[in-house]
């Protein structure tokens, strides 16, 4: 127990006592309003310009708050919600196939398993059908079939068709109406756009959030902004693995900050891990690149059945592959839920049969596939997948079976948040991602882009406007204490990490936190890894800090400084990551404990002890977290064990 | 493999630039050219200099944030293929490699191969836009869009707004970026009440950024790593005479 500390519990107050389906129309109604008049007298700061983040400044601007927004690309338009493939869920049931808000509910919670907050899963689903109807106006160029009207697909294991898409850019399309939208408020005067600026820390006054430091990455200029709420939209933490399908550059530490100033940070320990990633190629692969899981649909997995066997795989005869999952799962093959092809290929790996660079592969091989089909429908199916692969490897998958491995790609953890998507922080509201409410331990395909555009186009903006009508914001300026303080401890931060000067550069520290990471707290986890990782972690931190060497100087475009301070937040988070998967000692979505398994390897929750999302308290540097457990109810969907057979 | 890289370097705005020759003794054919940059800058971090500075984010196409000129092509020689997604096996053993930064008037140059392309987002912010404040729209299904249309749209919409277009262009030219936003919004029948006005300030903005005119010489397609095609121009000086004459 030493490893954390326990302390009261928390609760939800601000869902209304109504049944769900009235929840979000009573809270709304009882939500106290600005008046329009006076609403460009109040600033908000949104930190991101994802689809959370611009959906929620170009609509905050659009009622005629005075917006400040940030973002640490050249431009809004580059946030990483562009690289979402997939689509977009929505409950129109325009396929009449039996779609309702409480059916994609319902696939939420369960997807979920049982470890989201009904009321805000219910209000997700509410609110789905009008992004669409939002997207659409905006341009954003969905697929459509020849009699004009929207095409919707089926997507992971869902029974009914109801995600949206656009080819395989539906993120880049829903981003760019985001970004247009925004644009239009930023020419109109209503946004005042910091790009290339990134935030530093979370200012906080008199308990309530009033405004962050931030530094402008060209100069090198730190600076402070006021304003009466901050919003944080700064997407995941993947990134702690160092390798995921993250942007390079996404960072957790917007979040990880105000989790310092007293945020409270939910379930760090669920993560998805996606199947069907190309596999590194060396010690220099800097990121991951995720291939449509949509391939297992015709491609075969399989790896040699004698370790170390190092042929070519056309020179591996039939009967020595194994194609392990046809074997060990006859009923679904290949088709197996993403954690448990997962769980299988490491496992492959472990026993020393993986392919490629590091053994760290497993083959998906279409060549049985193009026997039955022929090439030609197998490149009308697949071909801009197999000239991605293609582009990257340098390998023909018509020729060679493609190579594939997981990879970290989604964090279902973040800040705390209630019901109106405030964090414990008073005026720190946490949208997208970034926070921790709707997909419980496991997201399903196609939820985020309807989770980060609901938040910012329909829950946020009534949710803030409530908040600043409830209260008085007494005028701040750059000399008050709370804001020196901050500043000087930021300023401190940087010059500290400029001053080491040591002998190992950043991405050296942040490669082996993320090996630590994968090979402790990835895929599979256990009491014995933990703790090995809860050992070595401080001391890689303390490390850090004594012998990164950062060259330049803090005044000037300085991309390795940059690097370093996310790092330095990267370390503090995988600590808590560790912590949390120690504790929660059962196995529940993203969440694998080795020790909680069915005997057929199957994850096993323990509704008893675990049915709570637990929020940490921040307890110093190196010191001890502190748990608040919110106990979660289940009035509608009802506790059951996963079962996709 | 053994690379030379000769390497724009350039500490500021106002500073001069040169290039400067770096030995990469161990490069690998399956390196991306981004980790290329990256495997020289710890070197380069260890060894006590600058390392490069480069804009770069998603590193699988999409974003848009990355770009150099490889051997006086923006993008480098693999047709469709940003940078990030270019490999050093697209080089041979031995080769001499000149990287850099995007050249135009209206891209400055902020340090090494890093430039300035906000000018770009003041494009869209004149009007590359359907204005729909968020509440207002009526039903997705309330209004059809044949499918053709559609995909044209969509053909369009897929610009990254990585600048490719601009800095292979002789002149300069932004035409390419401003068409596709044209022919995006201007081809849905969702764009229309704004279609005149659309194209009218796209091109007064483009204008005012500095960027060249355009003398039809193709470059700007054939660098795009996204394939927006050269008949987009023509649609937007199409959209641009009919919007001069006032049809509406």
């Amino acid at each position: 127990m030493s490893f954390y500390k326990l302390g009261d519990d928390i609760a939800d107050t601000t869902a209304p006592d109504v049944p769900i389906e009235q929840r979000w129309d009573k809270r709304r109604f009882d939500a106290k309003l600005v008046n329009p008049a006076n609403r460009r007298r109040h600033s908000v700061i949104v930190v991101g310009t994802g689809l959370a983040g611009g959906a929620a400044g170009a609509t905050l601007a659009e009622q005629g708050y005075h917006v400040i927004q940030f973002c640490y690309q050249d431009s809004p338009r580059r946030a990483h919600s562009i690289a979402a493939q997939g689509g977009i869920n929505a409950a129109k049931n325009y396929r009449n196939d039996g779609d309702s808000v409480y059916r994609l509910f319902y696939d939420t919670v369960k997807g979920g398993d049982f470890r989201a907050r009904e009321s805000n899963v219910y209000r997700l689903a509410q609110t789905s059908t009008q992004i669409i109807d939002q997207c659409v106006a905006q341009g954003v160029p969905f697929a459509r079939e020849y009699g004009g009207l929207l095409d919707t697909r089926s997507f992971g294991g869902v029974q009914v068709a109801r995600t949206f898409y656009a080819r395989g850019q539906t993120g880049q399309q829903l981003l760019i109406g985001a970004y247009q939208a925004l644009s239009r408020q930023i020419d109109a005067g209503n946004v005042e756009m910091h790009a290339r600026t990134e935030m530093l820390d979370l200012i906080v006054i008199d308990g309530r959030a009033r405004g962050i430091v931030a530094r402008d990455l060209i100069t090198g200029e730190i600076s402070t902004y006021i304003a009466d709420a901050v919003v944080l939209a700064t997407g995941g933490y993947g990134n702690v693995f160092y390798l995921s399908t993250n942007a390079k550059n996404s960072n957790a530490s917007a979040i990880w900050r105000a989790h310092r100033r007293g945020a409270y940070f939910a379930n760090p320990c669920y993560t998805q891990i996606h199947p069907t990633c190309i596999p590194r190629s060396g010690d220099h692969q800097s990121k991951l690149t995720l291939m449509s899981e949509s391939l297992r649909n015709d491609g075969r997995i399989w790896v040699p059945k004698n370790p170390g066997d190092t042929r070519s795989p056309d020179q591996i005869p039939e009967d020595e592959r194994d194609y392990y999952l046809e074997r060990i799962y006859p009923g679904f093959g290949n088709l197996v839920p993403r954690d448990i092809a997962s769980r299988a290929a490491k496992n492959q790996c472990d026993l020393g049969r993986g392919v490629g660079p590091g053994g760290l592969g497993v083959f998906l091989d279409f060549a049985d596939a193009i026997k039955r089909m022929g090439e030609a429908a197998v490149r009308e199916k697949y071909g801009n997948l197999f000239e991605m692969y293609d582009r990257i490897t340098g390998e023909d998958p018509y020729k060679v079976p493609m190579r594939i491995y997981p990879a970290i790609h989604y964090t279902m953890g973040g800040l705390w948040v209630d019901y109106d998507l405030q964090s414990t922080i008073p005026g720190c509201f946490v949208i997208g991602e970034a926070n921790f409410s709707d997909h419980g331990a496991n997201r399903l395909g196609a939820s985020a882009l309807m989770q980060g555009l609901a938040d910012g186009y329909f829950v946020l903006p009534p949710m803030l406007g409530n908040y600043i009508a409830s209260n008085k914001f007494d005028k701040v300026d750059a000399s008050h204490p709370e804001v020196a303080a901050t500043v000087a401890e930021a300023t401190g931060r940087l010059d500290r990490l400029l001053s080491i000067d040591g002998v190992r550069t950043v991405d050296s520290f942040h490669r082996e936190l993320g090996e630590i990471l994968w090979d402790e707290c990835g895929m599979a986890r256990s009491e014995d890894g933990l703790r090995k990782a809860l050992g070595r972690l401080p001391e890689l931190r303390e490390e850090f800090w004594r012998s990164v060497k950062v060259p330049g100087t803090g005044a000037s475009l300085n991309q390795s400084l940059e690097r370093a301070n996310r790092v330095s937040d990267f370390l503090e988070l995988g600590e808590l990551l560790c912590v949390d998967a120690l504790h929660r000692e059962e196995s529940c979505g993203g969440h694998f404990r080795v020790e909680s398994q069915t005997p057929d390897g199957e994850a096993r929750r323990d509704d008893d002890r675990f049915a709570y999302a637990a929020a940490w308290e921040f307890g110093g540097t190196g010191g001890t977290p502190i748990l608040h457990r919110e106990p979660l109810e289940f009035d509608y969907v009802h506790l059951a064990q996963r079962n996709y057979a | 493999m053994k690379l030379t890289l000769r390497i724009w370097r350039q500490a500021g705005p106002a500073e001069p630039g040169r290039m400067v020759a770096y030995e990469v003794p161990d490069a690998n054919p399956d390196m991306s050219f981004l980790e290329l940059l990256d495997v020289l800058n710890e070197r380069l971090t260890l060894e006590g200099e600058d390392p490069v500075t480069f804009d770069h984010d998603c590193r699988e196409g999409i974003c848009g944030s990355c770009g150099v000129v490889i051997n006086g092509q923006a993008h480098g020689p693999r047709a469709l293929t940003t940078t990030c997604q270019l490999h050093v096996r697209s080089f041979a053993d031995g080769d001499v490699i000149d990287i850099e930064p995007w050249r135009s008037v209206a891209f400055g140059v902020l340090k090494d191969l890093m430039v300035d392309r906000s000018g770009l987002d003041r494009i869209i912010q004149a009007g590359g836009y359907i204005s729909a404040p968020t509440g207002s729209a009526p039903e997705a299904h309330s209004t059809p869009v044949p499918k053709p249309i559609a995909d044209t749209a969509f053909d369009n919409a897929t610009c990254i707004g990585c600048g490719a277009c601009v800095a292979a262009c002789p002149n300069g030219s932004a035409m390419l970026f401003t068409s596709a936003k044209v022919t995006h919004l201007n081809s849905l029948p969702q764009g229309a009440p704004e279609r005149a006005s659309r194209v009218l300030n796209l091109v007064e903005a483009m204008d005012a950024e500095g960027f060249g005119g355009c003398t039809n010489t193709g470059e700007c397609t054939n660098a795009c790593p996204k394939g927006i095609p050269l008949d987009s121009i023509a649609t937007l000086n199409r959209e641009y005479l009919r919007a001069s004459l006032g049809r509406k």
